[in-house]
């Protein structure tokens, strides 16, 4: 058998066992794992192939012709391919805009079945599970800098993508800024697929070095080290990089042209076409969020997540949160928790004989796995600066151009948190629904008052969590109720 | 800002128009990349201050892709495939994210 493929939501199922929401290897281990113990199991996914975001278009690429992708990426094929053999229903290129948990008894057991909101083929519909899975992966850290939202300036990992999924290239006087392991990944990639890389300006704090060796030790039984090393080594090598970047800044008239960047006290301005912005990676929580999920503060890895036990349950009965969307912790470990947390759905749905060794093995697995994340956690996470700009004028909110200025004299007038917030200044009201801005609005809240992001919190979610058409509820059956409740508004487009 | 490591054959593209010019792309990948290898620099204009925008994440995040694809407003260009015969149209401001959108 193969898994069928699903382009219109009317080919979607009333209910499945299993829904799982994300194709990374997190989604794509969980999903075979549970498909293959016999469940009703269905993946959803944006994108049009199975990957997720480091084997993204795995089942497209040829190693002969993009080699340079590297050995990490290549290993995902075997994922993809368990996963397209299994027998389930995948759904690429569909969105899941909801998530209401399944309703609970008194013992905060679920009563019922989870529905989820899909679009797909261009309508929408509910569908409903016994279980969910959410395996919706990271984001990239917002790095708001002054100039980030001209033309001429992505993210490395969009970079990335244009790589992997459309075999293009940046050309001109690239410049790569931030800092992590990502970066240096990036830059290797690129500059094997003949880029020319004109300056790499990292941003590492050096104060953290000094808290990070009190986690060398796990680093230095991981295969993280060989792997940091080699590839540090051959950037190093290829290209400049400047360390001990302090601030940053990108100008130009409707498109980049320079970067100018603080080391040591001095400014220096270089000719740029490309900027490429990277510091690190967080989950991404808006469907976990939006569902209900508590969602708790990570100070080691400097983001929020949502609370899970060590099997991937969150805080709502029957809904699981797996992969980096749980907390950071890379691909393999990403696969390995989805394993596990396939099997504690399976039996929590009594579908699965009770755990056994092969679940010890896996945990053992997952431990070895985390080895030297503590590590790099510490040493790269970015400095203060970096998380909440300085520069009054740094936009920090991209859609609805909200100023780093204009947060902290809210904060100064008494805006107890970032919800209240919204609603002062539309910061996070925008189509990215706060995805672009949430973790620096918190992160400026706190500063301004000398406490930790835990104290402030974050944007409570609500669904649907991304913009949906009229057009794709249309094709839903709705009373009005459920209509104002999905887009807050009537059919005719009132409030 | 964007070159292809190899050109697709002829005989394997799709054709497609940004604002009524018109251009190739290879099938499969996103219109958003499909715009950015054709050297289309901007993809819209922001709402607030009308300042130019292209893709930032190319992942489904940012939204600054948004283009208008065969008449239908703010769809993520990230996100979707280039087609044959696809009219694409870059945006001013915010054409009815409000009314189509529903945050
Ligand atoms: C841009 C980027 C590039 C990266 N590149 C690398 C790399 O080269 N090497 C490396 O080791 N690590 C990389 N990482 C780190 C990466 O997070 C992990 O290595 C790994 O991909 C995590 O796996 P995952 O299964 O948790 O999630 P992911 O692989 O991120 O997969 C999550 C999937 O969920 C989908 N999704 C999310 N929300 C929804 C929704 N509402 N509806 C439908 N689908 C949804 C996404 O489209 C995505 O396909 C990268 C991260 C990012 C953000
Ligand atoms: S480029 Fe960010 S959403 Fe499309």
């Amino acid at each position: 058998m193969s898994a069928r493929l699903l382009s219109h939501v009317e080919q979607l199922d009333e209910a499945y066992d299993l829904a799982v929401i994300g194709a990374g290897p997190a989604g794509l281990a969980a999903a075979t794992e549970a498909a293959e113990a016999g469940a009703r199991v269905l993946l959803l996914d944006e994108n049009g192939t199975p990957g997720g975001q480091i084997y993204r278009a795995i089942t497209r690429n040829d190693p002969q012709e993009l080699p340079f992708l590297g050995r990490d990426y290549w290993k995902g094929k075997a994922l993809a391919d368990s996963f397209l053999a299994a027998t389930l229903d995948y759904a690429p290129t569909a969105t899941a805009w909801s998530l209401d948990p399944a309703p609970q008894d008194r013992d905060e057991k679920a009563t019922g079945l989870a529905r989820i909101g899909v679009s797909l083929g261009g309508a929408a519909r509910r569908i409903d599970a016994r279980a969910v899975l959410l395996a919706t992966g990271a984001m990239e850290r917002p790095m708001p800098v002054p100039g980030w939202t001209l033309p001429g300036v992505m993210t490395a990992g969009a970079a990335q993508i244009a790589l992997k999924s459309a075999g293009i290239v940046p050309t001109g006087r690239v410049v790569l800024a931030g800092c992590g392991p990502l970066i240096y990944l990036l830059a290797a990639q690129l500059l094997d697929a003949g880029t020319r890389i004109v300056e790499l300006l990292d941003t590492s704090d050096r104060e953290r070095r000094l808290p990070a060796l009190r986690h060398l030790p796990g680093f230095l039984r991981s295969p993280y080290l060989s792997k940091g090393l080699g590839l540090l080594w051959k950037v190093r090598r290829s290209l400049k990089v400047v360390s001990g970047v302090t601030a940053l800044r990108i100008t130009g008239q409707g498109s980049a042209e320079a970067v100018t960047y603080c080391r040591g006290g001095r400014e220096r301005t270089l000719a740029a076409d490309c900027v490429l912005l990277h510091q690190g990676v967080v989950p991404n929580i808006n469907l976990a969020s939006a569902a209900g999920c508590a969602i708790e503060w990570n100070e080691t890895q400097r983001a929020f997540q949502p609370t899970t036990d060590g099997e991937g349950r969150s805080s709502l009965p029957g809904v699981f949160v797996v992969g980096d969307g749980a907390g950071i912790g890379g691909a393999e470990h990403a696969e390995v928790s989805g394993r596990i947390a396939a099997r504690a759905a399976l039996r929590d749905l009594g579908l699965a004989p009770e755990a056994g060794d092969d679940l010890a093995a896996l945990v053992t697995q997952r431990r070895r796995l985390a080895r030297g994340r503590a590590f790099l956690d510490n040493l790269y996470l970015p400095a203060e600066p970096f998380r909440a700009p300085q520069d009054d004028e740094t936009i920090v909110c991209r859609c609805e151009e909200v100023t780093a200025g204009q947060v902290r004299e809210a904060v100064a007038l008494g805006v107890p948190g970032p919800n209240q917030l919204k609603t002062f200044l539309r910061c996070g009201m925008g189509p990215c629904q706060g995805r672009m801005c949430a973790l620096t609005v918190s992160e400026i809240m706190a500063a301004e008052r000398s406490v930790s992001p835990a104290e402030i919190g974050v944007y409570r979610l609500r669904p649907p969590v991304k913009p949906l058409r009229l057009s794709e509820l249309a094709a839903m059956p709705q009373t009005p109720e459920a209509l104002i409740a999905v887009t807050g508004r009537t059919a005719d487009g009132d409030h | 800002m964007f070159r292809r490591l190899r050109e697709p054959s002829p005989s394997d593209t799709v054709t497609f128009s940004f604002d009524g010019r018109a251009l190739r792309a290879a099938p499969g990948q996103s219109l958003a990349t499909a715009l950015l290898a054709a050297g289309v620099s901007a993809f819209r204009t922001s709402v607030v201050g009308g300042e130019p925008r292209a893709p930032y994440c190319l992942m489904g995040v940012c939204f600054d892709c948004l283009v208008t694809v065969d008449g239908v407003h703010n769809r993520q260009s990230c996100l979707i495939e280039v087609r044959d015969g696809m009219v694409v149209e870059s945006q001013d401001g915010a054409p009815a994210i409000a009314a189509e959108s529903a945050a």
